[in-house]
């Protein structure tokens, strides 16, 4: 699959977890392709952490350099939606107030602990508002590549500096669809063009397979 | 009442080795014409409480470039690469703090709080920052214990004020910006418009103006 195609049927998969009327706030890069991929009467309400509940789709007429997203770019709003300080913006995320949460990570453990933030001695880009995310927001989906160029992504334990500790509830890849559940990190659905092996082998976690499982989409 | 000030004035008040909160968010509800001015004076060594590092010479970004920030204080600073590059070669001090606790932090600072009490970071290499007391359990769930932050200076991107020191925020300009405004020793609101106390509605005003020392008028956002 080609690189698109990946990001696609993942943005794809992540859409159907969401119901409509959820208030969500989607992290940068491959999270904010989701609401392409949303039944129509499927209407989420996107919360952005710079300031906006209710963000609404920018056309050239609505463009305003006071507006921008939590990318710092130009961003616009729905009626009705409305923009308030951070302080507010972040009681909403740690007040329970979202329903669930899109980001990325580097690393996932099978406990749902999650490392995005920083790679000592490489990339130092900091926490933004992913900790506050992870630790206020109930449902919090990873959605991501399954590894880093051929290494593992979902590890018994995290060697990176984390986000949260078991925060994650569902890992969706190019690979399938993942829970964090007591037992453990369990595979509810697959992607048929890999092999239940070729997925375990992919994943340095241990991979629990459902009594259940189901192809993804 | 606020003074009105150039932006070459408001610089010139901040001296050598400050702490200074720069409203805003990547640039966006920062007075730009103010920073501009600051990478003008001869003063540097500051101590920057800012949401981010800016862009390449945009924003903050511009004082980091000009080499005028000796500690950065920040959530993120992923937008510009040279605040992790000056970091690693050991020309900055940085902290990285969660977005969230840095608002809040701030709220507190200007608030008379003696600290806020969050989960955000437990089970972190946060838990061992400078900013964090303590770790408390209330009710049988974990939390941080971080202190309050405080500046010498707050510089604010507001839209419009009035002559005695209101200021009306557009858009998602807001950000950080009110929580600022009430943290620091001195406040200079930079603005795109003056008006007449009484033009903006005692409603939507979003910063008291008992907490405004001087405004800048500096016109559009930017330029």
């Amino acid at each position: 699959m080609d690189k698109n195609a990946v990001k696609e049927l993942i943005a794809r998969r992540v859409a159907k977890e969401l119901k409509d009327g959820d208030v969500v706030n989607l992290g940068i890069g491959l999270p904010t392709l989701v609401p392409k991929y949303l039944p129509e009467n499927v209407t989420l309400i996107l919360q952005s952490e710079n300031g906006i509940i209710g963000v609404g789709r920018l056309t050239d007429e609505n463009k305003d350099v006071h507006i921008t997203d939590a990318g710092g770019n130009p961003a616009a709003i729905i009626d009705g939606g409305c923009y308030f300080d951070s302080c507010t913006s972040f009681g909403i995320i740690r007040g329970g107030h979202v329903d669930a949460t899109v980001l990325g990570a580097l690393q996932v453990s099978e406990n749902g602990d999650i490392s995005n933030w920083i790679i000592p001695g490489k990339m130092i880009a900091g926490m933004g508002g992913a900790m506050d995310l992870v630790s206020g927001v109930d449902n919090v989906i990873v959605a991501m590549l399954h590894t880093q160029k051929g290494q593992p992504k979902i590890l018994k334990k995290n060697t990176l500096p984390l986000t949260a500790a078991g925060c994650v509830k569902t890992v969706i890849t190019e690979m399938g669809v993942m829970r964090i559940r007591p037992e453990g990190i369990v595979l509810e659905e697959f992607n048929p063009e890999y092999t239940i092996d070729e997925i375990v082998a992919a994943t340095e976690a241990t991979l629990i397979i459902s009594d259940d499982l189901k192809p993804m989409l | 009442m606020a003074r009105i000030i150039t932006a070459r004035e408001a610089a010139e008040l901040i001296p050598h080795g400050a702490s200074v909160m720069i409203g805003g968010f990547i640039g966006c509800g920062t007075p730009l014409h103010i920073i501009d001015a600051l990478v003008e004076t001869d003063n540097g060594d500051f101590t920057v409480i800012c949401n981010d590092a800016g862009r390449p010479d945009f924003a903050s970004g511009r004082l980091l470039s000009a080499g005028k920030i000796k500690h950065l204080i920040a959530s993120h600073v992923g937008t510009n690469p040279m605040a992790a590059e000056k970091y690693t070669k050991g020309e900055l001090e940085l902290t990285l703090v969660p977005q969230g606790s840095f608002a809040e932090m701030i709220r507190a600072g200007g608030a008379g709080l003696g600290g806020i009490v969050t989960p955000t970071g437990v089970s972190t290499e946060v838990e061992n920052y400078w900013y964090v007391d303590r770790v408390l359990e209330i009710d049988g769930k974990k939390y941080l214990l971080k202190k309050p932050l405080k500046a010498d200076f707050a510089l604010i991107g507001g839209t419009v004020c009035d002559t005695l020191g209101n200021v009306w925020f557009k858009g998602t300009t807001k950000n950080f910006n009110v929580a600022m405004a009430a943290a620091a020793k001195t406040v200079i609101v930079g603005c795109e418009k003056i008006v007449e106390p009484g033009e903006i509605e005692p409603e939507n005003i979003h910063i008291p103006f008992n907490f405004t020392n001087y405004i800048v008028c500096g016109g559009g956002l930017n330029g």
